[in-house]
């Protein structure tokens, strides 16, 4: 006889994945004075941003977790940062949707792939220095060459397995029971360098964890381990392309310092610094696209 | 701009790489989209509104098993796809 389970009764399940969502207004602008309002909006598969961009600057941007759909998701995350700033939709002029999702965004004028955005958006963020971006996203892990206009020039993608994307930084996170903004910290709190966990499969290497554990390692040699082994990952991806100077860095997994710092370590060259939320690329690439597009209807 | 289309797992490197400059003024009559067995090929308008060809998206995720026919163990000297671009588009890295 299978025993009755009391759902009060259950432990609470903390989630250590979940990273910080965040609305940001930029509270120097004034959006009403503004000729030209667009917005880009990338739908994810784990996290999805709607960004504002004013006569051709960031203005504000929301941040927050994809849901199990995607218009539903574009529309909070659009509503989010509009009603920080008491915007209405028909405020906004031009809206470019990118991202998983983007052929789901309702009010979309247009639809850009994530690739050329995360260009985009990097060549704002970083400058017209920059060459080569790495996009870690939540499934896939791109790897972009391009010019001084950020526009793409050679690009690769692996969206086959969770491997070196966020997705397997979350499921290391809950493993450990370690919030998953203290994994990068953490995995520099070792006695000495550690080999990397020779999984390239993101099942196999929380098999491969739990197996260190048991073995003996410490949590943070075992995050460490995989830190290791997901910058080896995009390493290998980034190397197919070639990494040229103006190395940039996208997407959520910019923000843990224990892959990027591995992986400025095997490429010999450190990553450009932003102030601007490394999350949001793709989304003010997109932006961006649609202030250009605005400007040349305005224009005709 | 070169598109990388493909994937890399525990067995190895699966891109088929396309030069969209050649591509865009296609000189062959887009004999790609034709010359390869499974179809794989595509034209679209690509984000800089350029006429280009990509492959088709399933079947960036299983390029080892699809191009598996025009590449058999025993050997092979030319692939259709190849040899049907003439200006030199593509390229596959395995």
């Amino acid at each position: 006889m299978n025993a009755e389970v009391k759902a009060d009764t259950l432990p609470e399940k903390k989630e250590f994945w979940r990273w910080q969502e965040n609305v940001w207004i930029d509270e120097t602008k004034d959006w009403k004075t503004a000729k030209i309002i667009t917005c880009g909006i990338d739908v994810g598969s784990v996290s999805s941003q709607a960004v504002l961009v004013v006569d051709g600057e960031l203005y504000g941007y929301n941040s927050m977790r994809t849901g199990n759909n995607s218009p539903d998701s574009a529309t909070n995350a659009l509503q989010g940062v509009m009603d920080k700033c008491g915007m209405k939709l028909e405020d906004i002029h031009f809206v470019v949707g990118t991202g998983y999702g983007r052929v789901n965004v309702p009010f979309a004028h247009k639809a850009i792939t994530e690739i050329a955005c995360h260009a985009r958006g990097a060549n704002y963020m970083g400058g017209n220095g920059v060459r080569t971006i790495l996009d870690m996203g939540g499934q896939d892990c791109k790897a972009i060459h391009c010019d001084e206009k950020g526009k793409v020039t050679n690009f690769l993608m692996n969206d086959k397995c969770a491997a070196g994307t966020g997705r397997g930084m979350e499921v290391i996170s809950d493993l450990m029971q370690i919030p998953i903004a203290e994994l990068g910290p953490r995995s520099f709190d070792i006695d000495a360098d550690v080999d990397a966990v020779s999984s390239v499969c993101v099942v196999f290497a929380k098999s491969e964890a739990l197996g260190l554990l048991k073995a003996g390692y410490t949590k943070n040699k075992v995050i460490a381990a995989y830190c290791q082994a997901m910058a080896e990952r995009v390493v290998s991806l980034l190397e197919r392309i070639g990494v040229e100077e103006g190395f940039f860095i996208t997407g959520g997994i910019a923000k843990n310092p224990g892959v990027v710092k591995r992986i400025e370590k095997l490429l010999g060259i450190k990553a450009m610094d932003t102030k601007i939320d490394s999350q949001i690329a793709g989304a003010l690439g997109a932006a961006l696209f649609g202030y250009t597009l605005q400007s040349k209807k305005a224009a005709a | 701009m070169i598109a990388n289309y493909g994937y890399k797992d525990g067995s190895g490197e699966y891109y088929i790489s396309i030069d969209t400059d050649k591509c865009i003024s296609c000189t062959a009559g887009r004999a790609c989209l034709t010359a390869c067995p499974k179809l794989m090929f595509e034209t679209i308008t690509d984000d800089y509104d350029d006429e280009v060809t990509w492959i088709k998206k399933p079947n960036c995720r299983t390029l080892a098993y699809d191009c598996a026919d025009c590449k058999p163990s025993g050997g092979y000297t030319s692939l259709p796809c190849m040899t049907a671009c003439t200006p030199g588009a593509i390229k596959h890295s395995w």
